[in-house]
């Protein structure tokens, strides 16, 4: 630092008087253009504060005079948007499975609408496309514990599973092994059973003389639920025994730990989440991934693979 | 500065003139305001080629939007529309899609190598007619003269103090170029739009904010490059003078000055005779018509654009004095090395480059026309669902969903076949569409139709990936299109 500025040679301008490992910087006035915008992005600034939402206050902040909010903009954008929705969904939620085979458009606004709605609400435990995972039935294929056809797809949305509402889909499996209501035998002679009537045993070889003593434990306790064949019932939500799809694992070990625990899962009511339409439209979307089912009463020829009753 | 004409003085005043070749090499330097060219009327034969090039190119880009093109109900009827709201192109016969962009590749391959070719064989024939910049030069220079006089009454007017009158002129004259200017910005926005609508909708004040935008930016550019910048634009802005050279060989035809017939030049008297001197008198006509402000004299340079409108001026001049045409013309490099040796000049346009150039012109030009007749207009395009990667079913068969998006670019909706092949028992279904086995969908008119497709492989299918094939059969026509995709399948778990 020097006392009086050091004018450079070269230029004739003076130096600011700093030194940066013999770096110096001429003190030169800056471009009058430069200023001028200073100056102009300062004189914006008070106008924006002026016009926009800008300086924070103790329990709110200064509004602007234009009015302007974020938010209330975002809402009426909602608020537009489900208002050109909404005679779609009226459409859909008036409308009968019929009506919606042979309404494309409604179909494609249904499918949108209920990849949208499963992506949010659905997906966590069914998967996306509806993949399942343990514990968590597949919805793409074409076993259903409660029915695949639209109507029951959208009255187990409805109602849940083992939910708070009073119509909920319930069905529970005793815990054999763990209340202590079969012997680890007799419960090891049931697992070869059930894998003995199911698609499994071609993966599995069945214990033959074990299968043949369980199949009369399977006729005292499981029989009731499960049918006398394993072809499930889905009026007490009974999964069919005889297909190799497992809701909890199809190895010797993860069928036995189900006999032992006779573990089920929850699904939530939708019905006070959403409306008539929102609800028919998930419905749609679940029954088009692959395995939904027609309705049953008009039961309109469909070639496509039987209605296998559900295992899971 | 002052040119000593030892020609006889004649009323015509033509013959005198106080020329100066303001970007010539001398005169050039590195940073330097621009000095005001005034180029003088030529008349003549390159003159009259330039005012038909110019006619032609101005009313096909101005009137070309207004061409209609019965295309059937519902569907624009532009001759040449670009329809970026809808994703199509139309011109005349052709429609194309925008997956289709490679034929917009193809015209820009088609324009290098013809250009290329024109290089080849006459120079910079495309900066000297046909280039925009040039056309609307050429147009606002037509404008200056009209109202402001030709090349020495302009200068007196330029040097003149303010008046009422010349400030009149001036006004009229950029009033006219700004109203050319935004007429050329409102003709582009109507090759993205239905002509009459935008017109209407633009003197309404209810054309879109772009339209009025583009109008805007396409007025302030024709008014700056053809009216304030002119000359700069192809000396400083524009690529090709740097590119040119390389197209150009030997036997390139190009407009220049006969050195050798021309030298010494000097002024000529009446009745002196031509001997042991050259047949340039040193009038500087070719200087004074010159737009781009160059003497052709110096020879080959990066200004000249070659608009042979210093072959006119020449010529007039030597018919005048009774010598041959021809002092300036187009010639070749080549020519003039044999000249210089005492050997006859030839013009040779059949040579190896030009030949390569025309073969490849012509090769992209047929590989369009293929392209074209041989468009399809049904296409298929399946997109394979990520999750599930497959679904294992109840009879222990697997599942793969698919997405077929079938494109149909005719007018008309058809009902086309879907089927797959590439693996053993597939079995195919289209859910939507209710029937199994030979699915049937019909592809709606100038759109894409989304189907929904299941493919399901029997038990003991192998697991991992199958290529599969989809393909689409218009049941009318028995047009096909095929897509490609895969199948994977689980392993026993």
């Amino acid at each position: 630092m020097t006392d009086k500025p050091e004018r450079d040679a070269v230029t004739g301008v003076d130096t600011t008087g700093h030194e940066w490992d013999g770096v110096k910087e001429l003190d030169n006035p800056l471009p009058r253009w430069w200023l001028y915008i200073f100056y102009a992005s300062i004189a914006a600034a008070v106008i924006y504060w002026v016009l926009m939402p800008a300086w924070p206050l103790l329990n709110s902040y200064t509004p602007g005079v234009l009015g302007f909010s974020d938010r209330r903009n975002v809402a009426a954008e909602i608020e537009s948007l489900e208002g050109a929705r909404a005679p779609m969904f009226e459409r859909l939620a008036s409308a009968s499975s019929a009506d919606l085979a042979r309404d494309p458009e409604l179909q494609q606004f249904a499918r949108a609408a209920g990849e949208s709605v499963f992506g949010d609400y659905c997906r966590t435990c069914h998967g996306a496309g509806g993949a399942g995972a343990p514990g968590y039935p597949v919805l793409a294929d074409d076993v259903w514990i409660w029915g695949g056809s639209l109507a029951e797809i959208e009255h187990t949305l409805r109602v849940g599973v083992r939910a708070d509402h009073p119509d909920t889909r319930m069905s529970q499996m005793p815990a054999f092994g763990r209340d202590n209501l079969l012997s680890r035998d007799q419960i090891g002679d049931v697992t070869e059973y059930v894998i003995s009537v199911s698609a499994a045993r071609r993966r599995i070889e069945p214990n033959a003389a074990a299968a043949a003593r369980g199949a009369i434990v399977y006729g005292e306790q499981c029989a009731v639920c499960h049918g006398a064949s394993g072809a499930g019932d889905r009026n007490v939500g009974a999964p069919s025994l005889q297909d190799d799809l497992w809701l909890y694992g199809g190895s010797r070990e993860e069928i036995r730990r189900q006999v032992e625990l006779g573990r089920s899962g929850v699904m939530p009511s939708w019905e006070r989440r959403f409306d008539a339409g929102t609800l028919r439209a998930l419905a749609y979307y679940v029954h088009q991934m692959g395995g939904g089912e027609a309705d049953l009463p008009p039961a309109p020829a469909e070639p496509a693979p039987p209605a296998a009753p559900a295992p899971e | 500065m002052g040119v000593t004409t030892l020609i006889p003085r004649r009323p015509d005043s033509d013959l005198e003139v106080d020329a100066r070749a303001v970007n010539s090499r001398a005169a050039r330097a590195l940073y330097k305001k621009r000095e005001q060219i005034y180029p003088k009327l030529a008349r003549g034969l390159f003159r009259n080629v330039k005012w038909a090039a110019m006619i032609v190119l101005l009313t096909i880009y101005y009137v070309t939007p207004w061409l209609r093109w019965d295309r059937g109900v519902g569907r624009p009827d532009q001759a040449v529309l670009v329809d970026f709201d809808h994703g199509r192109f139309y011109f005349f016969f052709i429609e194309l899609w925008p997956q289709e962009v490679y034929y917009i590749t193809g015209l820009l391959i088609l324009a290098a190598f013809g250009i290329f070719l024109s290089s080849a064989l006459f120079g910079r024939i495309w900066c000297g007619y046909a280039c925009p910049q040039t056309v609307w030069t050429d147009l606002y220079i037509y404008v200056e003269r009209l109202i402001e006089g030709d090349r020495n009454e302009r200068m007196r007017l330029d040097k003149a103090p303010l008046s009422w009158g010349k400030a009149g002129k001036k006004a009229s004259k950029h009033a006219l170029w700004l109203i050319i200017a935004a007429a050329t910005g409102g003709a582009w926005v109507f090759y993205f739009a239905d002509a009459p609508t935008l017109f209407a909708a633009i003197f309404s004040g209810t054309a879109s904010a772009s339209a009025y935008l583009f109008i805007g930016l396409l007025t302030f550019t024709t008014y700056a490059l053809a009216g304030t910048m002119r000359e700069q634009v192809c000396t400083y802005m524009c690529p090709w003078p740097r590119i040119q050279a390389a197209m150009m060989d030997k036997d390139a035809l190009s407009v220049a000055y006969r050195v050798d017939r021309g030298e010494p030049r000097g002024a000529h008297k009446k009745g002196q005779s031509w001997e042991g001197r050259g047949d340039c008198i040193d009038c500087r006509q070719c200087v004074a018509v010159c737009p781009q402000g160059i003497d052709i004299r110096d020879g080959d340079q990066l200004e000249c654009i070659n608009c042979a409108l210093c072959i006119d001026a020449c010529d007039a001049i030597m018919t005048k004095v009774g010598r041959p045409k021809g002092l300036i013309a187009y010639d070749s490099y080549a020519n003039q090395t044999r000249r210089a040796q005492g050997k006859v000049a030839r013009i040779r346009l059949v040579r190896p480059r030009t030949i390569l150039y025309g073969a490849l012109f012509a090769l992209v030009g047929a590989l369009m026309i293929y392209g074209l007749a041989s468009r399809q207009t049904l296409d298929a395009n399946v997109i394979r669902d990520r999750s599930p990667p497959f679904v294992r079913l109840a009879d222990g068969s697997m599942r793969n969903d698919y997405e077929l998006k079938l494109i149909n670019m005719s007018a008309a909706p058809r009902r086309v076949s879907i089927s797959v092949e590439g693996l053993e028992g597939a079995h195919l279904q289209a859910p939507d569409l209710g029937a199994a086995g030979a699915v049937v969908a019909v592809a709606s008119a100038d759109g894409v139709t989304n189907v929904r497709l299941h493919v399901a492989a029997p038990a003991g299918v192998l697991p991992g990936s199958h290529d599969i094939r989809f393909t689409v059969r218009d049941l009318e026509s028995g047009e096909t299109a095929t897509s490609a995709s895969a199948f994977l399948a689980g392993g026993e778990r």
